[in-house]
């Protein structure tokens, strides 16, 4: 080995945990987004926090990117590996390094797995609210490097509401901690900035994570609609109302005909649109809010209430919701999966507008999302092996993120932007918040060299979808599949 | 995903493998219940990792032998394809890769001695359990031979039970319900003969009339799972001929013989026997899962309860879809209390002759596994495989644990007998 600075990392870790092959290096070359692909320099296999501080003053040190990967299940190409950079595979790091029930907290590395969080707890009636649905895959740390969500933040909120505080390596190697173990911190809440930075702000080693009891009774419903249109509608009508369920979402025909294939799940037969709705809490108020709920998704139309008879049903009706996205692999060779934000007041309109542009360019758009906070999933399914369909899908996945903007909504909700949203964060923001962002970062890092190319790509960087070849892309660094 | 596979220069199965890259969307569904993954952590011991080379070999861009460690690696469990919510067809890619593969790889001369060795002595009861009497006499020098080879040895029970030579028909008790043929098995034949005569009683107490082909061979799993497919061809094209066809079902009492069967279409692929094999894969039915469709008499409560752990063979669980049949047949029994086991959809690291190739994996699996069982406090294991049933025992055995085991099959065939 020649090159110095691989020798470098070969004095970090043993030689099987370098990987340098094409073989050992060709399944790190994407993530959850495989229209994405990078080739990395090399990928490191770390068991410790030393380790990775090492690995990360040593990429400072010969000025070479780095990323961090968990699971790599992110959807906007977070942890697709950029510019012949180091891959730092964080999922051997997975010890809860400490566990205190009675303040309700637990301190785990970056790579243990979200579910697993929840199944320590458990004994003790105690869970971890963020679920992202890739929650029995996705790790912690990626989690909160994109502020991840899921069906029941619009109760308990995103990851930055749940993480009391951090042991972060920023991108030259200095070792810093954020927060403290109670909520009341003093000062900014710099756990706030890491949190959701997508990794442009270094690598989390230690995450103290917020502990929540496990409500006493949950009462779950699934309502059927004959259009999608009136089911969005609905959801506007629960939030007026003033009740606050642990979770809505919406799925439409397509949706559920991929996730009875995947999972057994079985859904109203005339719908075309479900509704699912979760009350929780202690059993008294559920009683009470469940007579409401009913009301309610009468009058807005619902042909059919299922109510879950039982944990078992519960769980399956979850289940089916979780296996969405993998499960539109069944409809479609090919997908994208968006992820916006509209204003809940506007969702009945923009489930409409997504329909008109679907029909606009031929393209079958399937929808699931989190409806109680507006955050939109649409999937749009195409067949790569036909020519000039992948253009056709990113023009009119294209034209549902403007929507989304022109709604007054956001350009994601909780994949974050990665490399797949770069455009549109400028659509979004104006040169002088996007400027405000870059001073932020290059305060923190000025070499660039933490996930680069990532969300804050360089001020010129032009679109990736619809303006022809990214400069990485002409570059070969990255490539579409 | 998408690909560049050439399907129509990769053989008959071509399309089934670019089918099932096709299905992968590389969601990582797969990567908690991959038992590879769980222990060594790295992409390329992954389901989705080793799709991504299989995908990258067929296509040209890389060498068969850079992806073989990983390849080889796979225990074949279809964990996985429980788990995938894009219902991709793992089993029937990675059996057609392997296949594909071995034509073109390079092995070295121990790997494929003991190749050789594995493939022309267990599937022929025969030669298996002259073989293991041989081994036997030169373990005092296992130090001195290469590891898989000692590893082998190691495996070799220290004495076999005594051979039963099974009847040719099986009457049924009472008033005939059915007529079945039974796939006896190689190894189970040598290691563990009384599984099939327990399956002959417990037919025949429900109505069963059983035929045992005289001439029947190897299914071929063993064969196909290491990628050499003109043996398993020829062993489903044997059993395709030899078995009758005027049966209800044919019978299999071990999980990776079933799964065999249940593949000889995929095996056959663009041979004129094909469409034969579709229709006998769809005659193929485990015992349990036979037994529980046509209706079971359950025999009378154990005198004492019992807990017992069940064990869902890979190849029965993943593969065949057997889950609650054989914990119906169990429960039905009086003071049988079941138990389930931590971590119950991963493999016991036995996969064939996966605990010859690839030892370690293999140790840390079966550790795994038995540390699970132990856990339950159960004072009887059951579980529907060979291969599991000798893994768990030895494990048990290491951890001074040596908890009984038997087939279902056997312990139905116990309360049955106690009846008188």
């Amino acid at each position: 080995m020649h090159d110095p600075f691989l020798q470098a990392l070969g004095g970090i870790v043993p030689e099987e945990r370098l990987l340098l092959g094409q073989a050992e290096l060709l399944p790190y070359e994407s993530d959850g987004l495989t229209a994405f692909r990078a080739k990395p320099r090399a990928v490191v296999l770390a068991e410790s926090a030393e380790e990775v501080i090492q690995i990360v003053k040593t990429c400072h040190a010969h000025d070479v990117p780095f990323l961090a990967r968990g699971s790599g299940t992110s959807l906007s190409g977070g942890s697709v590996p950029v510019e012949d950079g180091v891959v730092i595979a964080l999922n051997r790091m997975n010890n809860i390094l400490d566990y205190c029930p009675i303040f309700r907290s637990m301190v785990i590395e970056p790579g243990v797995i979200t579910a697993q969080v929840t199944q320590r707890a458990s004994e003790d009636g105690l869970y971890y609210a963020p679920d992202p649905s890739s929650g029995p895959v996705c790790t912690v740390g990626g989690n909160v490097a994109f502020n991840s969500g899921g069906a029941h933040c619009l109760k308990y909120g995103m990851t930055s509401n749940h993480i009391l505080a951090l042991k972060v390596v920023l991108p030259d190697g200095e070792v810093t901690t954020f927060g403290t173990a109670s909520l009341e911190g003093v000062g900014p809440d710099l756990t706030g900035m890491f949190v959701g930075s997508e990794g442009l702000f270094g690598i989390a080693l230690e995450i103290t994570v917020r502990l929540l009891p496990v409500a006493e009774t949950f009462y779950t419903v699934i309502a059927a609609y004959d259009t999608l249109e009136r089911a969005g509608k609905a959801v506007a009508m629960l939030v007026a109302s003033g009740l606050l369920p642990g979770a809505i979402e919406i799925m439409d025909r397509l949706v559920m005909e991929a996730a009875h294939a995947a999972v057994g799940v079985e859904y109203p037969s005339r719908a075309e649109a479900v509704l699912i709705v979760e009350l929780e809490g202690p059993t008294e108020e559920v009683a009470e809010e469940k007579v409401q709920l009913q009301q309610i998704l009468k009058e807005s139309g619902a042909f059919e209430i299922n109510p879950a008879k039982n944990e078992q049903e519960r769980l399956m009706i979850w289940k089916g919701r979780k296996s969405a996205f993998s499960a539109a692999g069944r409809l479609s060779p090919d997908f994208i999966v968006q992820d916006g934000v509209v204003p809940r007041s506007r969702l009945g309109e923009a489930l409409v507008e997504i329909q008109k542009i679907s029909n606009k360019y031929n393209i079958r758009v399937a929808n699931v999302f989190h409806a109680g906070d507006g955050n939109l999933h649409p999937l749009i399914l195409y067949d790569g092996r036909q020519a000039g369909l992948y253009e056709r899908a990113e023009e009119c996945a294209t034209e549902i993120m403007r929507l989304c903007i022109a709604l007054g909504g956001s350009i994601t909700g909780e994949h974050g932007v990665g490399l797949e949203k770069l455009v549109f964060l400028k659509e979004m923001y104006g040169p002088e918040d996007t400027l405000f962002m870059h001073r932020i970062r290059d305060a923190v890092d000025s070499a660039r060299l933490a996930n680069r190319g990532k969300m804050l790509a360089s001020a010129e960087a032009p679109a990736l979808f619809s303006h022809g070849l990214h400069p990485l892309e002409k570059q070969g660094i990255i490539f579409r599949n | 995903m998408q690909h560049t596979i050439p399907t129509g220069e990769t053989g008959p199965c071509g399309e089934k493998m670019a089918e099932a890259v096709a299905a992968c969307v590389h969601c990582g569904f797969c990567l908690p219940t991959c038992p590879t993954y769980q222990q060594l952590g790295e992409e390329m011991d992954s389901p989705r990792g080793r799709i991504f080379l299989m995908k990258e070999v067929l296509e040209g861009g890389l060498p068969v032998d850079a992806a073989a460690p990983y390849i080889d690696r796979c225990l074949g469990c279809l964990s996985c394809a429980t788990a995938c919510p894009s219902g991709v067809a793992y089993g029937e890619l990675i059996t057609s890769y392997r296949t594909r593969a071995e034509n073109v790889r390079r092995r070295t001369f121990s790997q494929k001695l003991l190749r050789k060795l594995i493939l022309k002595t267990l599937p022929y009861p025969g030669r298996f359990h002259l073989a293991a009497t041989g081994g036997r006499l030169v373990r005092p020098i296992a130090r001195l031979l290469p590891r898989q080879l000692a590893t082998m040895l190691a495996l070799i029970p220290g004495s076999f039970p005594r051979k039963e030579p099974l009847p040719e028909c099986m009457p049924a008790k009472g008033k005939r319900r059915g007529r079945v043929a039974l796939l006896a098995g190689c190894a189970q034949q040598v290691l563990a003969p009384q599984i099939n005569v327990a399956t002959l009683r417990v037919l025949a107490e429900n109505g069963i009339e059983v035929v045992v082909p005289r001439d029947q061979g190897c299914c071929g799993a063993l064969a196909a799972h290491t990628g050499a497919g003109k043996e398993a061809r020829a062993a489903a094209k044997h059993n395709i001929n030899v078995f009758p066809r005027d049966v209800d079902a044919i019978i299999t009492n071990a999980a990776g013989c079933g799964s065999g069967l249940h593949e000889y279409p995929l095996w056959l692929a663009g041979e004129p026997e094909q469409e034969a094999a579709g229709h006998f894969a769809a005659r193929t039915v485990d015992i349990c899962q036979y037994l529980h469709d046509v209706g079971f008499r359950p025999p009378p409560p154990l005198t004492t309860p019992l807990p017992v752990a069940y064990h869902d063979a890979c190849h029965l669980a993943h593969a065949q879809g057997v889950r609650s049949a054989p914990r119906a047949l169990l429960e039905s029994i009086g003071n049988v209390q079941l138990c389930e086991l931590a971590d119950a959809e991963i493999c016991c690291g036995s996969a064939g002759s996966y605990s010859i190739e690839q030892p370690e994996i293999a140790l840390q699996l079966g550790e795994r596994k038995a540390r699970a069982i132990i856990a339950t406090g159960a004072q009887m294991v059951v579980t529907g495989n060979i291969g599991c049933l000798m893994q768990i025992e030895s494990h048990l055995k290491r951890l001074s644990h040596p908890i009984p085991i038997l087939h279902t099959i056997q312990l139905i065939d116990r309360a049955y007998r106690a009846e008188g």
